[in-house]
């Protein structure tokens, strides 16, 4: 595990020096530094300016989501957003030591941004109207959606249609059980309080599948990757948005800007082979930026 | 309230499986009740040792607890039941504790004086109790027994998350889809009143019927 580890650590520095090197010339690649050390420059009185002098930010993410934002006893949350946050801190001049991450979750996002508790959030925020109405998205960075997760081998089980006829589990109350129950009436859905629960229902053979958003579910594969697999194909939309302040339009454009960028780079795939890469190995086509 | 009218069906089927499951577990709690009370006032140790002990462990650990201890604890020594059937299993298991401290109050109340009586004309142990005691015990703990009928029927709530559909996760699943959760919530409590009000009054008529002068 830790020798995996390393290993990417290796390919994000690597993929990181090709990146810079691969800005310019060729001539000067010896320039290889994840932590930039020019600061770069921005317009007076912008929020990167801002952020840039002070060497500051503030960054919301989830600290109990795992391989997106999951802060386990070492101190620093890790995982795919947090990676995101620090590209974007380092867009702005600024290293590790001077990010500080904030525990943002769902019910207090929208609050943390208005307010200025964190200059912006990435947390696996989904992009939607209500929210919109609040606060600004640059992105979306990722489109996560509602998937399956069986038990490690199952064939039967192929995508949304094979859940006809099966009990499927979910929890109670919640969006992806009622569009099973919507679209797939013949399943059998079967409702528990947490989707630990429904993991522990699949591991006793008392359910033969689980549907929920793909991220929780490979949150759960993370942790048993012997006895679970995610069928890796989801079936519903849920764009990932970075929060800003809604009227600051130049911070949302720089965001806007480095994802398109990192989407060149490496740098993005760099991020995502680090943390959902060793759940989900194969990685989806980043989905294009809407500056609205 | 059109959020509750247009599910009227979904509501009934939900205080259906709700029901059952408290007139199921109820019937069973009342017969493990019975047995471990006379476990507790029998004349041989083990048995009594043997009936605190259910009671201290039944009573002492929370439902949600228990639940998933026997939803998901089960199985793996091979015992896989319908869901609805562990429902039954821990919420009759678990009243059961309470009705058989209810019964053993009721039994203090009979004086001693009507044991002694029962034992020095021949009767056993066990026709003491049948015939003379809990005939008389019963009476005193009608209401309490009541009582714990609608308590019953309420904590049946918690097998919502354990996979069984009844009608608090008929209320979970409406909140889904519809966008009046206040109406939804006053709905489901009148749902539950509809069950718990005729209990209450039913233990009354059956109070003042078995009722008798001392």
């Amino acid at each position: 595990m830790r020798s995996r580890r390393m290993l990417s650590t290796v390919a994000l520095v690597a993929s990181l020096a090709l990146a810079v090197s691969g800005c310019g010339d060729d001539d000067d690649g010896a320039d290889v530094n994840a932590k930039p050390d020019a600061k770069p420059t921005f317009a007076a009185g912008s929020t990167m300016a801002r952020l840039s002098e002070a060497g500051k930010v503030k960054i919301g993410t989830k600290f109990d989501q795992p391989l997106f934002g999951l802060k386990g006893v070492s101190g620093n949350p890790e995982g795919f957003d947090v990676e995101i946050g620090k590209i974007i801190a380092s867009e702005l001049g600024i290293d590790e030591s001077g990010i500080e991450w904030v525990e943002s979750i769902s019910k207090n996002r929208e609050d943390y941004i208005v307010n200025g508790t964190v200059d912006f959030v990435v947390a696996t925020y989904t992009i939607n109207d209500k929210r919109k109405l609040k606060v600004a998205f640059a992105g979306p960075y990722y489109t996560a959606g509602q998937d399956i997760m069986v038990k490690k081998g199952n064939t039967t089980i192929k995508g949304e249609s094979d859940l006809a006829g099966k009990t499927v589990c979910s929890v109670t109350g919640s969006t992806p059980a009622a569009y099973v129950k919507e679209k797939i009436p013949t399943a059998k859905l079967t409702l528990f309080g947490t989707y630990t629960e429904c993991a522990e229902a699949m591991r006793n053979g008392q359910v033969e599948a689980t549907t929920t958003d793909n991220v929780i579910l490979m949150g759960l594969v993370s942790k048993s990757p012997d006895e679970f697999e995610l069928v890796a194909k989801p079936f519903t939309e849920e764009p990932y948005g970075i929060g800003v302040k809604k009227e600051d339009t130049d911070f949302r454009t720089f965001v806007n800007d480095v994802l398109e960028e990192i989407y060149e780079d490496g740098r993005y795939k760099a991020a995502y082979d680090k943390t959902i890469g060793t759940v989900q190995a194969e990685m989806p086509a980043p989905p294009s930026v809407n500056r609205y | 309230m059109d959020a509750v009218l247009d599910n009227l069906g979904d509501f009934g089927e939900g205080i259906r499986v709700t029901l059952q499951l408290s007139v199921v577990s109820f019937a069973l709690a009342v017969v493990i009740g019975l047995v471990i009370a006379t476990f507790r006032v029998s004349p041989v140790a083990p048995l009594r040792a043997a009936g605190l002990t259910y009671v201290e462990i039944f009573r002492n650990i929370p439902l949600t607890a228990f639940f998933a201890l026997a939803v998901f604890g089960l199985p793996k020594v091979g015992i896989t039941i319908s869901f609805f059937r562990f429902a039954v299993l821990v919420l009759s298991m678990y009243t059961g504790a309470f009705v058989s401290e209810a019964l053993r109050s009721g039994i203090n109340t009979v004086a001693a004086g009507q044991a002694e009586a029962a034992r020095s004309i021949g009767l056993t142990f066990g026709q003491t109790l049948r015939l003379v005691v809990l005939p008389q015990a019963l009476r005193t703990v009608v209401q309490p027994i009541g009582s714990l009928f609608i308590a019953l029927a309420k904590n049946s709530s918690i097998a919502s998350v354990f996979a069984v559909i009844e009608l608090t996760s008929t209320f979970d699943q409406l909140t889904e889809t519809e966008t009046a959760t206040l109406p939804l919530l006053i709905g489901t409590a009148i749902c539950y009143l509809l069950i718990t009000i005729p209990a209450g009054l039913l233990t009354g008529v059956v109070e003042r019927r078995v009722a008798f002068k001392r």
